[in-house]
């Protein structure tokens, strides 16, 4: 008559809705007007190369999985966000071949090789454009020029920090923000990407700590130095870095104060890089440098108790 | 005073305050009580009953010298028909006494209203009442009423927060009974010398809230402290902080920061003591959950057992997989329902298998949700990390003994990861075994 085998379980017996798959779902839905803003620019190409992108990670995740042994996680979507993201990160013209290799390297030695999900000190998407970029140079400038600007004897051109680099004559503000412009495939329009974000925060899936801070240094180190901020603000990925990539959450800070720090620093490096490095592009060195500094910022970001002073703080459990 | 206070953080759960409009209904006399000997901290009661004995309602049928105990009193009149160990609610085996009701109700003769004309009576009152702290350990009430330092304590906080979806019997018990509760707080903060006395309930209780408002209209020294909606506002530490501005650092007791903090229906059971005499002898639980026929409010002796409860409330509609003794946050889930009620439970929820269901763990993402949820301002998911790879030194750098248990963590973690039981409990276990007290 008593019921007895009941299931024991620790409290609490109730969890949020939210799991990762969720969140994951989520960001993809977030790059959705990126992606279609590059499909508008760059024509059908652009989402063939998504598709392999996505279609290779997810495959890379799985296989590594099942070579190494572990819980098979696909269905956390997590490979599925790392192959758009890196899709976004190409010129929509690179051959399918190095896009394949890029995703190799995002999910096979920067994400499982660490450990899988939630182990890997850099982003993976952020790593495998460099790694790209380093590895397969001229295909990764060759950015192809939208649809609209293509004359016979002109589908390539030179990104607006390339022109800028060179002091050539760049793109009107206005042209960046809308996204009618030559580039990566997500770091032409600046307008989809901050859809996304806006989507992210409202969702409570980041918060806006971190690209809002990424894009106020960047904007206010553009006026120090005598630049224009919203070219600088709009153009090579600060949009897409800072408000996908940056807020990675594996790889950037945990408490608000770190992800300050990060979202600074991040800033930072892409300028000093920018205006006096050899590359023009900044952004993905910036990420993977505070990606590498995560750790210590966020041991260094430790919140201090409910009201114990910072400084007592070693001692704040002694009565 | 505390609307300009920084909030401490929380999360929001869905309320699930189905039985918010059931007043509580006493049930029928159950045939038999099977009375634990230990329903509090501290030293458990001996027996001062044999078998055989004839017993009346009130009487104490279970006592300890011990400084540091409250007595326990028959909920029935009846004859003692066992003295026998059995698993109790709290989950552990106990002396527990049984008792077959005559039905007759009949009072002891020992329930006469005591004469209380100072502190010294009136705590050895409250000690006779046999009232408990609600607070999962069940500190004795009249130990919390006598601090080390009556001179530094000021302030009387009651907590009527109820923020545990589900439970609605406080509330209840503040609609019904808000003048005795008044009246009780004014007798403590008499008798223990306290100037200010705080009522904090969340604003999902307006009716409450507004008879408490009219209540203390011409007492100034009494509060209402409408707490914002959010869990965990009844944690002892989290009222005190929005109800004084004071924070209650681990470790310490409320009454080092000036403050004494009783639940409503400790303070209820004392003015109905001090009036009538009777002690804690029933207890005003909640019963509800998806496999419940009738969720309620119900008022039962201490000692029915739970299925005489249930089938008060109309036996269960479908197959129980999971029943929680307390809130769904923080009230522990039994492995069967063989036990019975004690001073400590406040509800009784039972759920079929779609809500037993444990969701796999997967990988934390650092995505920093338990960071925002956590009350104590703690990083969880390090705590966690520094469990698991058994380092101390980073289990004390992020205060992992400062967890109160609450769960905010676990019910943000989109990984699904244990984290409040680990922190709250492994941790704790962990550290104290390797002598690194914090
Ligand atoms: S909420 Fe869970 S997944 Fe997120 S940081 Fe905390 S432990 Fe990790
Ligand atoms: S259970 Fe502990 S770590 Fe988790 S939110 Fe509550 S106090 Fe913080």
């Amino acid at each position: 008559m008593n019921k007895q085998n009941l299931i024991v379980s620790s409290a609490p017996h109730v969890v949020s809705p939210v799991n990762t798959s969720r969140i994951m779902l989520d960001v993809i839905i977030a790059l959705v007007p990126a992606m279609a803003m590059a499909a508008y620019v760059f024509g059908i190409r652009a989402l063939l190369l998504t598709a392999v992108c996505v279609v290779a990670c997810v495959f890379f995740e799985y296989a590594t999985e099942r070579i190494l042994k572990r819980p098979v996680t696909i269905t956390d979507l997590s490979a599925v966000v790392t192959g758009v993201i890196l899709s976004l990160n190409l010129p929509a013209t690179l051959p399918l071949w190095m896009a394949v290799i890029g995703c190799f390297v995002a999910i096979v030695l920067v994400k499982q090789l660490f450990g899988g999900l939630g182990q890997n000190f850099a982003n993976p998407a952020i790593t495998a454009r460099i790694a790209l970029f380093i590895g397969f140079a001229t295909a990764m400038t060759t950015w192809p020029l939208p649809a609209a600007q293509q004359t016979a004897d002109a589908v390539t051109g030179a990104t607006p920090l390339a022109l800028f680099a060179k002091g050539l004559e760049v793109p009107s503000n206005a042209e960046m923000f809308f996204g009618t412009i030559g580039g990566s495939m997500g770091e032409v329009s600046a307008l989809a990407l901050l859809i996304g974000g806006v989507y992210l925060v409202f969702k409570k899936v980041i918060e806006p700590t971190i690209p809002v801070c990424f894009i106020a240094t960047v904007a206010v180190m553009a006026i120090l130095t005598g630049n224009d901020p919203i070219f600088h603000v709009c153009a090579g990925g600060v949009m897409l870095g800072s408000i996908f990539m940056a807020t990675d959450y594996v790889t950037s800070p945990i408490t608000r104060k770190g992800k300050v720090i990060f979202g600074i620093g991040c800033g930072l490096l892409t300028m000093i890089i920018r205006l006096y490095a050899s590359y023009p592009e900044g952004v993905s060195f910036a990420i993977l440098l505070m990606n590498i500094m995560t750790p210590h910022i966020d041991s260094l970001t430790v919140p201090a108790l409910n009201g114990v002073p910072k400084e007592k703080k070693a001692k704040g459990g002694d009565k | 005073m505390s609307s300009v206070q920084k909030h401490l953080k929380g999360i929001h759960v869905d309320h699930c305050k189905n039985t918010s409009g059931c007043p509580v209904t006493p049930i029928t006399l159950p045939e038999k009580v099977y009375i634990p000997m230990s329903q509090h901290i501290g030293a458990p009661c001996q027996p001062t009953v044999a078998v055989g004995d004839h017993v009346k309602v009130g009487q104490i049928i279970g006592d300890n010298t011990a400084p540091v105990c409250a007595p326990i009193h028959a909920s029935v009149s009846g004859e003692v028909t066992a003295i026998e160990q059995k698993m109790t609610a709290q989950g552990r085996v106990d002396t527990v006494i049984v008792i077959t009701a005559d039905g007759k109700q009949e009072a002891a003769e020992t329930v006469v209203p005591p004469t209380v004309t100072n502190k010294e009576e009136f705590l050895s009152a409250v000690r006779a009442s046999g009232a408990v702290g609600l607070g999962g350990a069940g500190f004795p009430t009249h130990i919390k009423f006598n601090p080390k330092n009556p001179e530094e304590v000021d302030t009387l906080i009651v907590n009527g927060a109820e923020c545990e979806p589900y439970i609605t019997v406080d509330h209840q018990t503040m609609v019904a009974h808000a003048q005795d509760i008044a009246d009780g707080m004014k007798h403590i903060m008499h008798f223990l010398n306290l100037k200010k006395g705080i009522i904090g309930i969340e604003t999902n209780k307006p009716d409450a809230i507004a008879k408490f408002k009219e209540l203390f209209a011409d007492s100034p020294e009494l509060e209402v402290n409408e707490l914002q909606q959010q869990y965990p506002q009844g944690a002892e530490r989290v009222l005190c902080y929005e109800s004084t501005g004071r924070h209650l650092i681990a470790g310490k007791l409320p009454a080092d920061v000036g403050v004494i903090i009783s639940n409503v229906s400790t303070v209820l059971k004392i003015e109905q003591f001090l009036k009538t005499g009777m002690p804690l002898v029933t207890k005003s639980i909640t019963v509800d959950g998806n496999v419940i026929k009738n969720p309620q409010n119900v008022e039962a002796p201490i000692g029915t057992p739970l299925t005489d409860i249930i089938e008060f409330c109309g036996g269960y509609t479908g197959e129980p997989k999971k029943i929680i003794l307390g809130g769904p946050m923080m009230g522990r889930a039994i492995p069967n329902d063989d036990v019975c009620v004690v001073k400590g439970t406040s509800a009784i929820l039972a759920f079929d298998e779609a809500f037993a269901q444990i969701n796999p763990e997967t990988a934390c993402i650092n995505c920093g949700r338990c960071v925002k949820a956590c009350p104590m301002n703690l990083v969880p998911t390090a705590i966690y990390k520094a469990y698991i790879n058994k380092d101390l030194d980073a289990l004390n750098k992020y205060h992992a003994m400062t967890c109160m248990s609450c769960g905010c963590c676990t019910y943000v973690c989109p990984a699904r990861k244990q984290l409040s039981f680990i922190n709250g409990n492994l941790v704790k276990g962990f550290v104290n075994s390797q002598g690194g007290k914090k």
